[in-house]
């Protein structure tokens, strides 16, 4: 059987007149059905990068993405992206928000309304309905874009670094539920991070990003038992590993970026 | 509160102003009449029915021509933002005539239509429809790229791309477009009825240049102010108010 998603020597280079700049140097790594993989990297290392190309949003320069062994070529519901602004459409209530991709699906105006509404109660925000999206907090913002996502059962979850913006307690918070919703639906979810602890939280398996081009240095498989929280002493341990080997890639993405400027 | 009132004696003082300095008779009446001769210029225009007339004949046109421009100029901007060729094209042109003032169009106007009420609205057409245009273009074009590959992800490509994301977020810059396409219609359409014999508001105008009644032609200016000022704070202030709190005033992030 595949695994669900096979990246495979992805290499994707920004060419512009001035200068080309290779931003992921062939990156491959599986990800088996059910798993939740945190891909850990220094800012600018391409993590970003790495996520469009899965979710079909940019073409790689070489190799390839699949998914249950079909090749990658567009974006599509069965990968739905939640980025790190919440990207939530302001002129929607929340109601509308979660509904917008459910519309563009064959659903019965009923089977509707219960997706929307079994998956705002998932994510705890029951009652916002109405609500529009300047009247919500950062924190609530991205619950209502996971319940969004979430309607739409996608095969993969694809996160860029959706927490990244948000305040420690949403933050610890939205760990605490994003762990349980991924115990009670099973879905597969690919998560972006430069945050070392985060990334042992939430995931099965955390893969180490070199600086740029991005590569993956390393696999760390996480053993430590579920529910997690950033304080456990487990983790803070096994943070320090990790932290090692990150440092080493930030100190190199900055010597690459000193040579940058002295290369201009 | 202290507000209105600082307005309020700001408008006194004004107004105290003006009749101080009719008094000190510097210049003739016919050049600087007295705030009291507009004000009853203003209760004669309206009494004998002649205001109304003007303000019911020019209400009546800039409505038609600024429906024509919105109908002709939204669906055209809309178009050009997504179509490439066109904006390259159709966009340039657009573009480059809209430095041109729209009375200019005026003799071409009559030439074609005569001394019609369909070339005084080809003025206030062209005076409208390139502005909600161009603005429609820029809603378009600035639609943030984040909205579009959120609704991508989701599977949302085409037509319903455009309609459920590219359009309402585009919203803001219509609504500003319109705004300032009005605005434009009603300068054209003032230009126009001044040059030409019309009725409405700007053929008060000239009328009273020719009869030396300059109280009338300030009261005639203040009426027209004042449409103006009803229709911003009534029309566009609540919608450009609703959709800047609803979009956040975030519009790039």
């Amino acid at each position: 059987m595949n695994p669900k998603l096979e990246v495979v020597g992805i290499r994707k280079v920004f060419a512009t007149p001035r200068r080309t700049t290779q931003a992921l140097g062939g990156v491959t790594f599986n990800v088996e059905a059910g798993e939740f993989v945190c891909v850990l990297g220094p800012s600018g290392c391409g993590k970003t990068t790495l996520l469009n190309v899965i979710a079909g949003l940019e073409r790689p320069t070489q190799g390839e993405v699949r998914m249950d062994g079909a090749p990658v070529l567009a974006p599509g519901r069965e990968r739905v992206v939640i980025f790190q602004e919440a990207a939530l459409f302001p002129w929607l209530t929340v109601r509308s928000n979660v509904e917008f991709g459910l519309r563009l699906l064959s659903l019965s105006p009923r089977e509707r309304a219960r997706r929307v509404e079994e998956y705002l109660q998932l994510v705890g925000m029951r009652g916002f309905e109405r609500v529009y999206i300047h009247e919500i907090s950062g924190g609530m913002k991205q619950r209502v874009a996971l319940a969004r996502a979430l309607a739409l059962n996608p095969q993969v979850l694809l996160m860029d670094e959706p927490f990244a913006a948000l305040d420690a307690q949403s933050r610890d918070t939205l760990h605490a539920e994003l762990q349980s919703i991924w115990a009670q639906t099973g879905t597969t979810i690919l998560f972006v991070t430069h945050n070392v602890r985060e990334a042992l939280v939430l995931g099965t398996r955390v893969l180490l990003m070199s600086a740029r081009p991005g590569q993956i240095k390393h696999e760390y498989p996480v053993r430590i038992p579920r529910p997690r929280h950033i304080e456990d002493y487990a983790l803070v341990d096994a943070a320090q590993e990790v932290l090692a080997d990150l440092r080493e890639e930030v100190l190199r993405a900055e010597e690459e970026a000193g040579y940058d400027r002295l290369a201009r | 509160m202290t507000g209105w009132r600082a307005r309020l004696l700001f408008f006194l003082a004004l107004l105290l102003g003006w009749q101080a300095l009719y008094s000190l008779h510097l210049w003739p009446p016919y050049l600087f009449p007295s705030s009291w001769s507009v004000a009853s210029s203003l209760g004669l225009g309206f009494a004998d029915g002649s205001f109304p007339l003007a303000i019911l004949v020019s209400l009546r046109r800039i409505l038609i021509g600024y429906a024509i421009s919105l109908v002709v100029g939204v669906p055209l901007g809309l178009l050009i933002g997504r179509v490439r060729l066109l904006q390259e094209t159709l966009g340039t042109v657009i573009l480059g005539l809209q430095a041109l003032p729209s009375i200019c169009w005026l003799p071409l106007a009559i030439l074609w239509f005569g001394l019609s009420e369909r070339a005084i609205l080809f003025v206030v057409v062209m005076g409208a429809v390139l502005s909600i245009c161009l603005s429609a273009v820029d809603g378009v074009r600035n639609t943030p790229p984040l909205y579009l590959r959120a609704a991508r992800t989701m599977g949302a490509e085409g037509w319903p791309l455009y309609w459920r994301v590219i359009l309402p977020a585009a919203l803001p810059a219509l609504i500003t477009g319109m705004k300032l396409g009005w605005s434009f219609a009603w300068r054209s359409l003032m230009a126009g009825e001044l040059l030409y014999v019309s009725l409405g508001l700007g053929q008060l105008l000239t009328l009273g240049r020719e009869l030396n009644d300059m109280g009338r032609v300030m009261a005639v200016m203040l009426v027209i102010v004042v449409l103006g000022l009803i229709v911003d704070r009534l029309l566009f202030a609540p919608a450009e108010r609703l959709v800047r709190e609803r979009w956040g005033l975030n519009l790039g992030s």
